[in-house]
């Protein structure tokens, strides 16, 4: 096979699916950008030219803002968090500890089913007076307290959510490195008489570092992704507490059809999954890779 | 399992705090699922009330099952889930092929450009794909809920990354045979990547069946709703009066995919550890 015929193959071969990205990923990307500089069309009249103004809009709207540092904090309050679960789940379920069966089964299951409907199960959990929560704390003689309905909790509620959902989808990730460590690191650490902590501290965690830093990226990427439990759970509200950027967009999208504000704050959305993107590349794919 | 799991496992007092510790949590996190169980087998009036003797209930599934056509989600998810995964298989398995075996001029650029979409998903495209779909004349169609998904930058990766590690001698000896370029390819890689094609498979029906925002915006009919969309439709509507039903209801949406999860359960645990080493 000449060269020219190999080159004619290969982007043959390429064609259906570079179509089918270029036309939902790449082209969507561009037009949106396109798109977030122009008014949305109303009735008869026309998309225009407008410049900045929806940025503008942006900066002014104090409720993007409530979302931006809101999906900060999201992600800040449920990261960490579920990283130092999953690597304890890990090292327990690895630990052949009685009923790991179990344990594994326990902290996995959250993750195969679907968000939309854990939502409902934990919005009847946080339930005022019925629910589960409240049967409990009522049980230790606390007053009622609106979980989902007050400013203070809502979001933190939230979290806990996520939380539950996302650190055993992790924790596989810690237990397929943990199984694939050598058992010569073991044994010669102990004959040097490293303790467990010392070991673990000194030696596993060290070499679970590109594993972290893959959970912490797919963590952050799911952090501005994922917002099905708020539509089920407080939609966005009380008073914009729980509204996350892409729940915004939604908002404003879908429910009051202003496209081209939705444009305008997508781009924030793909400016912070970008700068994930370049972190992630002049960052850690360079500096942690120990094989 | 390797011997350092030995060397370090905890002894004695400490194995015991770990154990606690572990079950504790454990515990913790089943506590929400066996709390929608309890509520869904059983009627009402003991949803919140734990009394061992209550009796069990199929009430709640009948009346979920009967107060909104969940067959038709279903048959719409299992259509979907389907779909996407088959277009999927084939589109992810040329385009692997082409970045594992062949060099061509553009080779990094377009492979950069396909990772693009590990960052930024359509789960976040929404409203230019919503137009995309509108000016397609597809809106309101399974077709539409599936078409941004079906070229995988995941699949691509994963299998391209598998397709590397299939000995060039294989790829020789078939074409000694005679065999053409996708001759061989489905001859000798295809077979020799089934393992990676098996987690693929399972990270994306999972995924699929539990896409929820991009459905709900792009449905508007009982025709084309998954099962997601069909339960939040049902739960909002009726409000929350319910619990019960609401609640069966949620476990029933659910049920095939836990069951098949529970069944094949070490098979889901090792794709996922597959599909994440890269």
């Amino acid at each position: 096979m000449n060269r020219a015929t190999q080159w004619v193959h290969a982007w043959l071969l390429l064609l259906p699916a570079a179509a089918l990205l270029a036309l939902f990923t790449h082209y969507p990307a561009v037009a949106n950008l396109w798109h977030s500089f122009f008014s949305t069309p109303k009735g008869a009249r026309p998309a225009v030219f407008v410049g900045l103004d929806n940025y503008r809009n942006l900066v002014e709207d104090p409720i993007f803002w409530k979302a931006f540092t809101n999906n900060l904090w999201y992600a800040l309050g449920t990261i960490p968090t579920s990283i130092v679960l999953a690597v304890a789940m890990a090292v327990w379920v690895n630990d052949r500890l009685p009923g790991r069966g179990f344990l594994r089964l326990a902290f996995f299951t959250p993750t195969v089913l679907p968000m939309i409907a854990v939502a409902n199960i934990w919005l009847f959990f946080f339930t005022p007076e019925y629910g589960l929560l409240e049967q409990f704390t009522g049980a230790l003689g606390f007053s009622s307290h609106n979980w989902l309905g007050s400013k203070e909790t809502a979001l933190p509620a939230l979290m806990v959510v996520t939380i539950w959902k996302e650190a055993g989808f992790f924790m596989i990730f810690y237990l397929a490195a943990l199984q694939s460590m050598s058992p010569h690191l073991a044994e010669a650490a102990s004959i040097e008489g490293a303790s467990r902590w010392y070991f673990f501290r000194r030696v596993t965690l060290p070499l679970l570092m590109p594993t972290t830093l893959f959970v912490l990226v797919n963590a952050v990427i799911n952090a501005f992704r994922l917002v099905d439990h708020i539509v089920v759970m407080t939609r966005g509200g009380p008073d914009s507490a729980t509204t996350l950027l892409l729940y915004y967009v939604y908002e404003i999208g879908f429910r009051f059809w202003d496209s081209a504000y939705a444009a305008a704050l997508t781009m924030v959305l793909l400016v912070i999954l970008a700068l994930v993107a370049l972190v992630q590349f002049f960052f850690l794919d360079r500096k942690v890779h120990y094989q | 399992m390797s011997a350092a799991a030995h060397v370090y496992e905890p002894r004695g007092a400490g194995r015991a705090v770990e154990t606690l510790a572990a079950w504790t949590l454990g515990l913790l996190w089943v506590l929400p699922l066996l709390y929608a169980v309890w509520t869904a087998f059983h009627a009402a009036e003991f949803s919140t009330r734990f009394v061992p003797t209550a009796p069990l209930t199929l009430e709640n599934f009948a009346k979920a099952w009967n107060a909104a056509p969940f067959a038709r989600y279903f048959l719409n998810t299992v259509i979907l889930v389907t779909m996407v995964l088959a277009a999927q298989l084939v589109l992810v398995t040329l385009a692997a092929y082409a970045f594992a075996r062949y060099r061509f001029p553009g080779e990094n650029v377009l492979f950069a450009l396909v990772l693009v979409q590990l960052m930024i998903m359509p789960d976040v495209l929404i409203v230019e794909n919503y137009r995309t779909m509108t000016a397609l004349g597809i809106k309101d169609t399974i077709l539409a809920i599936g078409l941004p998904y079906m070229a995988s930058a995941f699949g691509i990766f994963l299998l391209r990354q598998t397709f590397k590690t299939v000995p060039r001698e294989l790829d020789e000896a078939a074409r000694v045979e005679g065999c053409s370029s996708l001759q061989t390819l489905w001859k000798v890689y295809v077979p020799l990547a089934r393992p990676t094609y098996l987690a693929f498979a399972l990270v994306s029906v999972s995924y699929h069946w539990n896409n929820f925002l991009w459905p709900l915006i792009i449905t508007e009919s009982v025709e084309s709703r998954p099962v997601t969309v069909g339960l939040q439709v049902f739960a909002s509507t009726d409000q929350g009066i319910d619990w019960s039903i609401i609640t069966a209801a949620t476990l029933l949406t659910t049920g095939p995919l836990l069951v098949a999860f529970l069944l094949f359960q070490r098979q889901f645990v090792q794709s996922f550890m597959r599909a994440g080493i890269k």
